[in-house]
């Protein structure tokens, strides 16, 4: 058997197996490209998704292998984009998985001269200590004319529009809350 | 297996790169730097061997048939690629039996064959072909080999916003093409035409599996006007050549016989 | 359209081949004009004078669609005595009063009937309250022959006899036979069997009357007959994934989720008076007691009840203006101390850049949010203030935080695209390193804040403790559960156990919790309906199973116009939806967007009351009336019909008007802040526009990171004719230094006949082309255009206008030592000049924030 393989993989012989004199096509190829097939023929799941730039909401198909990202293209499925992209959307693998992304958080603190790396937990206790302290210092309970306020003036937000809904609901949900009211998005730039 | 290729209709190209980027997404090809070059909005300039989709972006002071401006002008746009020609230069030329004709009839470079001889890119009338820097093999569109294996569809026309790039059975495309071609000249685009489809087009690479309806001479997107593989005249200088090889056995055999009418 | 929406496009492209005559309306050549069959280029700034003609046009040659006019629009109602039109008053509507810069709409109301500003227009009156909310509609008065010159038909008629093809000329430098050309084509292809569609994007909102554009289109397509039926419409195409999202559950001042208004503190000041003031007695927001009831429900849970009017004290009043420039230039003058920025790059995309960083500069900390430290995160040691030695890194006291993100991978949510249609992504793969998604930010942080509030006693933290938090969370990063939120924007019946399944079954005893009620529905029977794949090969045209638009699955808003009188398709060829006479029930290819049982005979009795008030034929169900409104009776702050006003910075004096510029829009009138001349200024004598390159996305924190997009389009450029550059002595490939009071960026220069010249009156105006995706920090760098830009605002939204204004271009490149203008104007002010308001405004000092509110009563308290 494999004898009798190896001396098909002769090209000569291929060459007349195949009918092809000028050896210029199957008899020439090498293993690699006889076994040659998609990489994401080896995907592990493929995620349905949506990208994440413009506002048409193209369908993206999520090839993932081993927890990483092999490749993100159009969906057929989809009735607005029937598998194609533009070349943003078509970058998208390069902006989740590039090199440019930082993985972790920063802090330059006050009159300081360059980021210095700060552990989540760390970092997300700072700022809830720095929110309670600017609301429980700025807090108006009500104006001059006696109306309540119930606000405070004294933090801002300015979303961009590729936060979720569920994100945007509890951002206007806690900071509502918190008595913020210049909370603002991208929708009015 | 039945022939596929791509027709790029440039009378719907938006010019939007999607198919560049699909490509380089996919083949996982490196971006060539960044580079403004006052060409309109091509800044990556021609095809190489990073860059296997390119759009060309062609500014005339001239109406464009059918289309109602302020001022004489129009913008052509259109994506191009391999050709994968019936005759390629590049195979025929490729020495070490790198470069094959798949069973989709198009023109595939085994990267590990290759050994950057370069022999390829000189034989390409279209100037497709060409070495990477950085490992010094030749490399250019695949048709998407690797997706076609499985049936897929090659990266850039499935990206396609407007489906300019068409990929499908090659007769199935020049069907279309004719009919599009029609629809054009009826609606009074006449400049449209249809460049390297048939052999009777192209008789210099025996047409292209990847055509293209255009809306000017080829020269105004860079392509060549009458592309012909260098082994295209081979077949007829080994006639020339057998005649002459005749004349000259001839010529030698007459001296010869004098030479030797000499001794008598 | 084809270069920021390509794949949108694709549909345009589509409809081309299948025979549709596409006109592409903008001052410059663009790749969507390369595959237009008409390419109109129009002066940056002129599109009412344009649009208006059109109007003219359909009115004067008759060509308007009178059944769907007469009876689907508020065309035949009478409008009050007292109102005259600009017409009359050389530009200004009646109402105008001159010392406080606003108008007083009360003359513009219909004959003898106050009318509630229904749906769409409320969130706009958030510091404007309104005496007619709440109002009764009486019986009005309407003339069907549409000959009464009180009716709105014929003011709309010699409001906009002005708009001729020769004012095209003037004012958009666009011949007479090209404007015909389109009039025609748009003509031609509407009525019974054709529609025709308006698709636009922030070349229009982005102006100090943009809100006016949009309604000049409305008017178009109204008296066309092309709303509500398929291939009709007027398509924002909104730039971002969920921008339409961010509106519908919103994160801006003066809304709560669904378009309900936030409070005002002197009017709203308890529920029952806000419910009075925003309810409405007839239409669909009849209905408002339920959506809030049920969204303070949600918010509150246990805590809110009957008693204590659902906890509606816990939420912050407003007290005027809060919109981002406003918070900005008050931040500028140290009157906000920390600043969340979620995924913006406001020191990139926000007008004003040398503002937007002085207003850094004076946080006492500032969080960011994105992939990379974007330049909003990066201003303290890289802006261009701070590289030209102006300020100093070790002086700027704003403590930065910046916390990397996860990508849209790495998480799950649904974003609401540019149809309104939600889409369910599915999380692919665990975010890197300390990468969260901004769900687990804000959600972490608000446990840590009800923790840190746990003990207190005082009432102003009672909202933050009582606040319903307790969503699960999974993984080892203890992501909060998306689909449970999404859950809870749906809603749920507490007394059925049963998630809410539309809007109808919402309830305002405080039974239901629903946490943006238009949302209902997308929750339905537990089931996650964005989630929704169903391929389109396999379902209608329509495709009703892909992810879920609001509301109720509609995907063609107010779609009963889409029949006739007698709820018959006006055409085959247009048929969507029709009255089933059998079934007595509205069916279709799309849900009805309508009372499905209605039938179209049905005529309500002069005691109905809420829905019952609508008849068989008001298709505009979410207006009180139920008719779509060429007129705009109790409207915006600007006027109740469209009136051509030039930019606030021009290159002309107004060619139809006494009035240059909208005399409502919104002014900051700072040091920091300086305009230009309002036209004719020889110091910038060319026209600037702004915009977006297919290859780069907005102010660039998801594409100049990219080297697949970087070098396609490497730096930053701008584009000018031949003729400005012959004018300049500008090369292509080289460099240029464009200039405004407010700063001076430098930029390559391409040439191209893509932009063109407009002779006007024999002057020739030239514009710049200037995209605005770069800045000082990324894979790809260059000046930011809205170094250029000013703070200056569309009264009704607060959106600024960056799509016309006046600059100054010089061929080579910067001074070094040059910068923007946050310390004051870079040329010496001149406050000479023509005047912006006919009669002049009354100069009142800037307000608190400096913003003049002489201008436009923007604060209710003022």
């Amino acid at each position: 058997m494999s004898k009798k393989w190896s001396l098909r993989k002769w090209p000569a012989l291929r060459q007349i197996a195949e009918r092809d004199p000028a050896g210029l096509g199957e008899s020439a190829m090498s293993e690699r490209t006889r076994a040659l097939k998609p990489r994401t023929a080896d995907a592990d799941r493929v995620v349905d998704s949506v990208c994440p730039y413009c506002g048409v909401g193209c369908g993206q198909k999520v090839y993932v292998k081993d927890g990483k990202i092999m490749d993100i293209e159009g969906d057929y499925d989809s009735p607005i984009s029937l598998g194609a992209l533009c070349p943003k959307g078509s970058a998208s693998s390069q902006l989740v998985a590039g090199t440019h992304r930082v993985k972790k958080v920063l802090y330059r603190r006050p009159y300081g001269t360059k980021w210095e790396e700060l552990p989540l937990q760390k970092a997300m206790e700072m700022v809830a200590d720095r929110v309670k302290k600017t609301r429980d210092e700025t807090w108006e309970e009500q104006n001059k004319n006696g109306h309540l306020l119930r606000r405070t003036l004294g933090i801002a937000h300015l979303g961009g529009a590729t936060l979720d809904n569920e994100e945007n609901y509890l951002i206007k949900k806690l900071f509502c809350s918190l008595g913020m009211v210049q909370v603002e998005n991208q929708a009015r730039i | 297996m039945t022939a596929t290729g791509f027709f790029t209709d440039t009378s719907v190209c938006i010019g939007c790169k999607a198919c560049e980027v699909a490509c380089k997404q996919w083949n996982q090809l490196p971006a060539d730097g960044n580079f403004f070059s006052g060409r309109s909005y091509d800044n990556t300039i021609h095809l190489e061997a990073t860059t296997w989709r390119h759009v060309a972006f062609v500014e005339r002071s001239l109406q464009l048939s059918g289309q109602i401006t302020a001022r004489p002008f129009s913008w052509l746009l259109m994506s191009d690629v391999c050709k994968h020609c019936k005759r390629a230069g590049c195979l025929e030329a490729c020495p070490t039996g790198a470069i094959v004709r798949t069973e989709f009839e198009s023109v595939y470079v085994q990267p590990d064959v290759c050994n950057g001889c370069g022999y390829c890119v000189v034989c390409c009338p279209f100037g497709v072909i060409n070495r990477r820097e950085d490992d010094g093999r030749a490399w250019k569109c695949t048709l998407c080999y690797d997706r076609q294996k499985t049936g897929g569809e090659p990266a850039c026309a499935k990206a396609c916003p407007t489906d300019s790039i068409t990929f499908g059975k090659l007769d199935e495309l020049r069907e279309i093409a004719r009919k599009r071609l029609e629809l054009l000249h009826s609606r009074g685009v006449h400049e449209a035409y249809l460049y390297g489809m048939t052999d009777d087009d192209q008789p210099g690479t025996g047409g292209l599996h990847a055509f293209f309806l255009l809306l000017d001479r080829p020269e105004a997107y860079n392509l060549p006007p009458e592309p012909a593989v260098p082994t295209k005249g081979v077949g007829a200088s080994w006639g020339t050549m057998g005649v002459a090889a005749a004349g000259m056995l001839v010529a030698a055999v007459a001296a010869v016989r004098s030479v030797e009418g000499g001794k008598k | 359209m084809a270069e920021c929406h390509p794949v949108g496009f694709r549909w345009v492209m589509e409809a081309k081949r299948r025979g549709a005559t596409i006109i592409h309306i903008d001052p410059r050549f663009t790749r969507t004009s390369a595959v237009a069959d008409i390419h109109v280029p129009i002066r940056a700034g002129s599109d009412i004078a344009f649009l208006g003609a059109l109007v003219n046009y359909i009115i004067s040659n008759d060509l308007w669609f009178k059944d769907y006019v007469v009876n689907y629009t508020n065309a035949a109602a009478l409008i009050s005595k007292d109102f005259q039109d600009t017409e009359d008053l050389d530009g200004l509507f009646s109402g105008w009063d001159v010392e406080k810069g606003q108008y007083d709409p009360a003359s513009w109301q219909y004959e003898g009937v106050e009318v509630s500003p229904a749906a769409g227009h409320r969130e706009m009156f958030s510091g404007e309250p309104r005496a007619e909310r709440g109002a009764i509609i009486a019986a009005e008065k309407h003339d069907y022959t549409l000959t009464d010159p009180k009716c709105v038909f014929q003011i709309l008629k010699r409001h906009f006899s002005r708009y001729t093809a020769e004012v095209v000329e003037d004012a958009c430098g666009i011949s007479k036979a090209l404007f015909e050309k389109v009039a025609r084509a748009l003509c031609d292809n509407s009525g019974r069997e054709r529609t025709s569609a308006i698709c636009y994007a922030v070349g229009w909102t982005q102006h100090t009357v943009g809100v006016q554009y949009i309604r000049t289109a409305a008017i178009i397509q109204l008296l066309l007959g092309n709303i509500g039926r398929p291939g009709g419409g007027i398509m924002a195409l909104r730039g971002h994934a969920s921008i339409q999202g961010s509106t519908d559950i919103p994160t801006l001042y003066n809304m709560l989720p669904g378009y309900l208004p936030m409070p005002k503190a002197s009017y709203d000041t308890d529920l029952q008076k806000y419910i009075e003031f925003n309810e409405s007695a007839s239409g669909w927001w009849s209905e408002f007691p339920k959506y809030m009831v049920s969204l303070l429900k949600a918010w509150y849970g246990p805590a809110a009840t009957a008693e204590n009017q659902w906890c509606y004290d816990y939420l912050p009043h407003i007290t005027g203006d809060h919109s981002h420039m406003v918070t900005v230039a008050a931040m500028a003058d140290g009157f906000v101390q920390g600043y969340f920025v979620m995924g913006e790059n406001p020191a990139v995309g926000s007008m004003n850049t040398a503002l937007q960083r002085k207003g850094l500069r004076q946080l006492k900390w500032l969080v960011v949010n994105d992939f990379a430290p974007t330049e909003t995160a990066e201003f303290w040691r890289k802006a261009p203030e701070i590289a030209s030695g102006e300020i100093k890194t070790t002086d700027i006291a704003t403590e930065v935080f910046f916390f990397p993100c996860a990508a849209h991978t790495e998480k799950e949510g649904t974003f609401t695209n540019t149809q309104r249609l939600l889409q369910w992504r599915h999380k692919a793969v665990e975010p890197p390193g300390d990468c969260r998604s901004d769900l687990h930010f804000i959600w972490h942080l608000g446990r840590r804040l009800k923790e840190l509030y746990r003990d207190s006693t005082d009432s102003k933290d009672r909202a933050i403790r009582d606040l319903t938090w307790d969503y699960g969370s999974k993984g080892a990063i203890e992501e909060p559960e998306a689909e449970q939120v999404l859950a809870e924007i749906n809603g749920y019946d507490s007394s059925e156990q049963k998630y809410i399944s539309g809007y109808k079954e919402l309830k305002s005893d405080g039974t239901t919790i629903c946490g943006c009620w238009i949302y209902c529905g997308c929750y339905k029977d537990g089931v996650n309906q964005p989630a929704r794949r169903k391929p389109a090969s396999e379902q209608n045209w329509v495709a009703p199973e892909w992810g879920w638009a609001w509301p109720d699955n509609r995907r063609l808003l107010y779609n009963r116009a889409s029949a006739d009188l007698e709820g018959k398709p006006w055409s085959e060829r247009k048929k969507y939806i029709w009255w089933d006479e059998e079934q007595k029930k509205w069916t279709g290819y799309d849900t009805p967007d309508f009372i499905v049982n209605r039938p179209p005979d049905y005529r309500p009795s002069p005691d109905a009351k809420g829905i019952d008030t609508l008849s068989g034929i008001d298709p505009f169900i979410m207006q009180a009336e139920g008719k779509g409104w060429l007129y705009d009776p109790s409207g915006l702050l600007d006027g109740p019909l469209p009136t051509h006003y030039e930019p606030e910075e021009s290159v002309l004096k107004n060619p139809l008007y006494g009035q240059q510029c909208n005399p409502a829009r919104m002014e900051w009138v700072r040091r920091d802040n300086p305009y230009h001349k309002a036209w004719g200024d020889s110091r910038y004598p060319f026209i600037a526009t702004t915009y977006r390159l297919t290859e780069h996305h907005t102010a660039g924190g998801m594409s100049r990171w990219l080297p697949w997009l970087c070098e396609l389009q490497p730096e930053m450029f701008i584009e000018v004719s031949p003729e400005l550059a012959e004018l300049r002595g500008l090369k292509n490939g080289g460099w240029a230094t464009i200039s405004t009071m407010r700063g001076e960026i430098e930029a390559r220069v391409l040439v191209t006949e893509r932009m063109q010249p407009y002779v006007q009156n024999g002057t020739t105006l030239h514009t710049v082309g200037i995209p605005y995706h770069w800045s000082y920090v990324g894979r790809s760098r260059g000046n930011a255009a809205n170094e250029l830009t000013a703070f200056i605002a569309d009264p009704n939204v607060s959106i600024e206008e960056s799509k016309a204004f006046s600059v100054q271009v010089i061929a080579g490149r910067k001074r070094s030592d040059r910068r923007a203008a946050a310390g004051g104007p870079l040329n010496e002010s001149d406050s000479g000049g023509p005047e912006r308001d006919h009669p002049p405004v009354q100069e009142k000092p800037g307000g608190k924030h400096g913003l003049k509110a002489g201008k436009t009563e923007l604060t209710e308290e003022a």
